[in-house]
């Protein structure tokens, strides 16, 4: 069985890992320059040109760009190729004012299902596994990231993309699945759902899983792993730098190998922007080094994390990140999708809601519970019950159209959410996940 | 006519009902009839009382009300007597949201509070019928 997808690459030496480094980076400036006169116009207000950036020793002179750049440059601000070169589109589940839309060109597909197909391979896949992917498909970008990966391993690739529990784990049973990809709560509900069905872990064929696009924690990592009777191996990336498979977990299961000839990896101080050294918690900052539909430089990722360059058992020499620890803005992730608060704030202001709220997150048989309490004006208030519910549920209709998830309304009484100090509390977060 | 309840927007947790309560009994305000419709996160206290603008003044300050107009109808207080008033409502087409009962002052006296989609056609409807209902100034025992 292989060990590796593209062995030369995921094991070079750190001076050739560096030299392809340098040389796609300084390739890539120039691309952005002559294609993207947004990100031209950030290096000319530094006097910078792409004669400044000799290697990635000089990528600290560079501008970072966030999500309110991709916003403001929504759709194709972003583009580095002519949009007839572009083969797909990817976005973010995060919806209204917060959208990101992602290109690809069939190159930027290949080194991104290359970049899954390593994360397969490092799980123990091959062509004689059966890989069961349940991600979304669609606009997301986990479901096509490990399909398209799965297939450049060889793998029977099983499309199933999430949802009816029932018929992926008749799939799973009966085409006898080896290796499957989802969100960890996901994976977690699976499992108790083979549990309440009178499985044994033993008696499913998986032997690894795939799990990302949300924190989890090492509890939960064990508790997947003893239900479905594998081995539980972490994946990261966002829709911004391709999607999954920006970097992933070996064997070692300490740490995800970041793909370090796609993905150039920073650590800033938030506040400062200064590039922080080795084994320092930062924000984590990418820099796309050859794709080219979007070519992001120096994306702020938010994720606050930590770096290490020590050297790996399982032979990998690129460089492995922890486990996001926080965000250093206030984006929540819930079952796997982004949400801000201020979405919230938007939805209650239309609906004609005071925007005094809190919102309760919480994990229940490994699923995240999404609970917001608002506040009642005093003109909103019946004496009826059933008007009062049917206010709860139209409001959570109108929170699941902005946000793709569904909350659980509770409408209260005024000045009785907490406030602390005089100011609300806006989110209360009790999944303890870092 | 009809008579004024107060509904007041509560949480459902202890020490919410004794609050709300607190300052009218202190002010001295008799509680003539209550109900409470509770759900999971919250409860609606339903109050008519002797005053209710003095009760009123006094909930403004920390709680969430409204003032909703509901049909009290005098009845006896023995059996079979409710069943003719509902007829009534029933033949003039009136929906009953909710409703509870209290016992007046005198022998064999009780009323049942309604609250209905149409107050006034109610009370014209119970009135035809030779039923009596409450004005606010019935109330002020």
């Amino acid at each position: 069985m292989k060990k590796y997808y593209q062995p030369e690459i995921e094991t070079a030496p750190r001076e050739k890992i560096l030299e392809i480094q340098n040389e796609k980076l300084v390739k890539q400036v120039k691309h952005v320059w002559d294609n993207v006169p947004y990100y031209r116009r950030l290096m000319e207000e530094k006097g910078l040109t792409p004669d400044d950036i000799k290697s990635v020793d000089d990528i600290y002179k560079l501008p970072f760009l966030s999500k309110a750049d991709l916003r403001d440059t929504y759709p194709y601000g972003m583009l580095g190729t002519d949009l007839k070169d572009c083969v797909r589109i990817h976005s973010t589940s995060g919806t209204t004012g917060k959208r990101v839309v992602a290109f690809y060109t069939q190159h930027d597909l290949d080194l991104w299902s290359d970049c899954c197909a390593r994360a397969i391979v490092a799980a123990g896949g091959s062509e004689e596994d059966v890989v069961q992917v349940c991600y979304g498909y669609g606009l997301f970008t986990g479901g096509s990231g490990l399909h398209d990966g799965s297939h450049k391993v060889g793998c029977l690739t099983l499309p199933m993309s999430s949802g009816n529990t029932e018929r992926q784990i008749q799939f799973m049973m009966d085409l006898e699945s080896t290796i499957i990809c989802c969100t960890p709560s996901y994976a977690a509900y699976i499992g108790e759902s083979l549990k309440e069905m009178g499985y044994k872990p033993e008696d499913n064929k998986l032997k690894a899983g795939i799990f990302g696009a949300e924190p989890w924690t090492e509890e939960m990592r064990q508790e997947i792993e003893k239900s479905l009777g594998i081995k539980a191996y972490d994946i990261y990336g966002l829709t911004e730098t391709s999607g999954p498979g920006v970097a992933y977990e070996c064997e070692e299961q300490k740490g995800m190998h970041i793909n370090e000839d796609h993905f150039y990896a920073e650590i800033i101080d938030p506040d400062t922007g200064e590039v922080l050294p080795e084994g320092s918690v930062g924000e984590l900052v990418f820099t796309a080094l050859d794709k080219e539909a979007f070519p992001l430089l120096r994306y702020r990722t938010r994720d606050l994390c930590v770096l290490s360059r020590k050297p790996c058992s399982c032979g990998r020499t690129h460089v492995r990140m922890a486990k996001p620890m926080g965000r250093s803005d206030d984006m929540l992730i819930i079952r796997g999708v982004n949400v801000f608060p201020s979405q919230i704030e938007t939805v209650l202001l239309k609906e004609g809601y005071t925007p005094n709220y809190q919102i309760v997150l919480d994990r229940e048989r490994n699923t995240d519970t999404f609970d917001i309490y608002v506040e009642v004006a005093p003109d909103q208030f019946s004496d009826l019950m059933g008007q009062i519910q049917k206010m709860e549920k139209g409001l959570e209709s109108a929170m699941r159209t902005m946000l793709g998830i569904g909350p659980k309304i509770h409408l209260v009484p005024p000045k009785t959410i907490t406030r602390s100090e005089g100011k609300a509390v806006r989110v209360i977060d009790k999944r303890k996940l870092h | 006519m009809a008579i004024t309840q107060l509904s007041v927007f509560l949480m459902n947790q202890p020490g919410a009902l004794v609050d709300a309560i607190k300052s009218i009994s202190e002010a001295g305000i008799n509680i003539r009839a209550m109900s409470i419709a509770e759900a999971n996160d919250f409860g609606i206290l339903r109050i008519i009382v002797s005053d209710s603008d003095a009760v009123g003044r006094l909930l403004s300050e920390q709680y969430l009300f409204s003032r909703t107009e509901v049909v009290a109808a005098q009845m006896n207080d023995r059996s079979g007597a409710l069943y003719p008033i509902l007829v009534v409502l029933n033949e003039a087409n009136i929906n009953i949201e909710y409703m509870y009962a209290f016992t007046g002052s005198g022998p064999e006296e009780a009323y049942v509070v309604f609250r209905v989609n149409d107050v006034k056609t109610a009370e014209e409807v119970l009135n035809a019928n030779g039923i009596r209902t409450l004005s606010d100034e019935n109330l002020k025992i």
